[in-house]
């Protein structure tokens, strides 16, 4: 068992014909990650690493039967992608693409809100459920199965937690990146009440970071409904105020979205919070 | 990115709303001329990308325009949490009497725009804000369709604003609704939306203005874009942005190049965490981005040695799709490029580490050292920094 993807996935790749799609799409194929297709305006009938290549999302759903779209588009025409995904009705969307305008966001958000589907990301690393299904761009070999669910705002700071994780000898359920935006398709609480139904996670590994309150509604979340141990890392403790850290929503606004203020809030309730990024092994193991 | 007061006034005015005709001057005589022009008592207003200008002296009424250079002499140059002035904005004075808070804004959590009004503008309104929020009306916009006549009346009658003004305030407040959203703005703010005396007619006025700009959606605004103010920027964080480089300075002494912000800001801390009881910490946040290809190494690089506070770099990268050895090449690389005799800690993990590190070490780079654990890397650089001493 895993949460969002795994060996029923069948995925499309939006913006498989350019150089980031198709490397990604290459090394999602060779993990095993059912891919079915690809889409590309304008390239309708083409083929690319052997997957047919439509025009639109709904024609490739059509012909395939994908239940999981994965957005490789540039940041112009990332929230139309979206859009798209969502018109077609792909249950599961993930968006690589860093950079989308946040009232584009605001607009998909909007619209999200009144579907069915679920949007991972945008400016995220993807989901990788060890042994079954990567969809993004997490590398592979990092992650082993075993029952730690890992959710996390960054992209190399889940690499470096899930490897030390994987060299002590702990695997994993499945690693989600809900990604750095300031407005998001799926938040820490989806994922925590996903790991927290999904009966072969164990226990749960969060990573944040500064900027919002994301970690805050976690914590009051993992109070009130999660009866599985948290370990938490949140990054950005010497991070000045009213600067973006390099993600968009990596920013303190006046005294609001502090490491300090999502540390103490999270060990308030019972969370592990990890100093730095190898200690978390540790807490796991405790 | 922020813009100046008088550049959001410009555009507020462009959206129809009724704002000041002020000049900005940058040298005393420049404000002498504007203020003479303008006749009259005038206002003579630092423009800097800094909060608290009045409360700092940066604001100042002119009863004529010898007033006017003398309060431009002074203002000029002064230094205002940390910015220097160096141009200044002359506005007529105006007869007020009252002020109005008006802004919209992304609200983060509710993930819609957000429109806020207060009858208590002025300079107080964070103190407003802390003790009586209530004081202040929030009404949500849903994106798809904007804001609605009926939104405004609640804000105006939730404000109590006087009947007689609500069709002006319809007017502005839609100017500066339509404004945001022209603009990818995150923020436009009014404050104070003065309640002014004018040839013996009240009308509503925006006498300060305030506007941020989304730099994802910078790229469809090059006329916002050619408003960036690069004088207050640090020259590094100029050169960085010009490299596509995520970099923001900070006043320690650890130079850090990090692939990823996450990855970077825990880079950031672990330094302060060994480094703080010594009065040791990292230099900046600096975002290598994915592919640490040898020219964004090499212009990391650059950036990171211009910082004359720095004493010692500290090279994170976890090679996820990146492979390791790659990125040794690409550090090798830019040594050529960018010598330095700095103490530089190297710590390469993930894919093709092993190969990494090889090339690191044949390089015989003497003042290079290697590390396995983010722990022990930044230890290590505490160590050099605490040996440079």
């Amino acid at each position: 068992m895993a949460i969002l993807v795994d060996k029923n996935t069948k995925l499309v790749v939006q913006g498989i014909t350019g150089k980031q799609g198709r490397f990604h799409a290459q090394q999602m194929i060779e993990y095993g990650t059912n891919v079915v297709g690809g889409v590309r305006a304008g390239k309708g009938g083409e083929w690319v690493l052997g997957k047919p290549v439509f025009d639109t999302v709904k024609a490739a759903r059509e012909a395939t039967g994908a239940n999981c779209s994965i957005i490789y588009v540039p940041a112009e025409g990332a929230a139309d992608a979206i859009l798209e995904a969502l018109d077609a009705e792909i249950e599961l969307i993930v968006c690589i693409t860093e950079g989308i305008p946040i009232q584009d966001m605001m607009k998909v958000r909007a619209i999200l809100d009144t579907s069915n589907s679920r949007l991972i990301g945008a400016n995220c690393p993807g989901l990788l459920t060890p042994g079954q299904a990567k969809v993004g761009i997490m590398p592979g070999y990092i992650a082993t199965p075993g029952p730690i669910g890992v959710v996390s705002k960054s992209g190399t700071l889940t690499y470096e937690a899930v490897y030390a994780l994987t060299q002590r000898g702990i695997g994993q359920t499945t690693c989600v990146g809900i990604g750095g935006d300031p407005i998001n398709g799926t938040s820490f609480l989806d994922v925590l009440q996903m790991f927290e139904e999904d009966p072969n996670t164990e226990k749960v590994v969060l990573i944040g970071e500064i900027g919002g309150t994301d970690e805050q509604k976690a914590a009051d979340f993992i109070d009130k409904h999660m009866t599985k141990p948290v370990v938490a890392f949140i990054a950005g403790q010497r991070a000045p105020a009213g600067k973006t850290m390099g993600h968009a929503g990596a920013l303190v606004e006046g005294n609001v979205g502090t490491a300090a203020e999502k540390i103490e809030k999270l060990k308030s309730v019972g969370v592990k919070v990890a100093s730095y990024p190898e200690q978390i092994p540790d807490l796991i193991m405790q | 990115m922020n813009l100046h007061e008088y550049q959001a006034k410009l555009r507020f005015a462009e959206f129809g709303i009724p704002v000041p005709r002020g000049k900005v001057a940058f040298n005393a005589n420049e404000a002498y001329e504007i203020a003479k022009e303008l006749g009259g008592v005038t206002v003579v207003k630092a423009q800097v990308h800094s909060g608290g200008r009045g409360k700092a002296g940066g604001v100042k009424v002119a009863k004529n325009p010898d007033e006017a250079r003398e309060h431009a002499s002074k203002i000029l140059g002064m230094d205002i949490k940390g910015h220097t002035v160096n141009k200044v904005l002359i506005d007529p004075g105006a007869n007020i009497k009252g002020e109005i808070y008006l802004a919209v804004t992304n609200d983060r959590a509710a993930r819609k725009p957000l429109i806020m009004a207060s009858s208590e503008g002025g300079m107080d309104i964070e103190e407003v804000n802390r003790t009586a929020p209530e004081k202040i009306k929030r009404i949500h916009i849903n994106p798809l369709i904007g804001l609605r006549s009926y939104q405004i009346t609640e804000l105006a009658s939730g404000i109590n604003l006087p009947h007689d003004l609500w069709k002006q305030f319809e007017k502005i407040a839609l100017g500066l609704y339509e404004c945001y959203a022209a603009s990818d703005a995150t923020l436009c703010e009014i404050n104070p939306l003065a309640v002014v005396e004018e040839y013996g007619q009240t009308i509503l006025k925006a006498l300060d203005g305030k506007m941020t700009i989304d730099g994802n959606g910078l790229g469809r605004h090059p006329e916002l874009e050619a408003l960036r103010d690069t004088s207050e920027e640090p020259q590094e964080e100029i050169t960085a942005r010009e490299s596509d480089l995520s970099y923001v300075k900070l006043d320690g002494q650890i130079g850090c190049m990090v692939n990823g912000a996450g990855l970077a800001m825990a880079t950031m801390d672990m330094t302060a965490h060994f480094g703080e009881q010594y009065g040791i910490g990292p230099a900046n946040f600096l975002d290598v981005g994915g592919g640490a290809d040898p020219e964004q190494v090499a212009a990391a690089l650059r950036i990171i040695l211009s910082d004359k506070n720095v004493k010692t770099i500290l090279i994170n990268i976890f090679g996820g799709i990146t492979r390791c050895d790659d990125v040794a090449r690409g550090i090798i690389t830019a040594m050529n490029e960018v010598p330095t005799q700095l103490p530089i800690i190297v710590r390469l993990i993930g894919t093709n580490q092993e190969e990494g590190l090889a090339i690191i070490n044949s390089a015989n780079l003497t003042n290079m050292t290697g590390a396995k654990t983010l722990y022990e890397a930044a230890q290590k650089a505490v160590e050099a920094v605490r040996g440079a001493k």
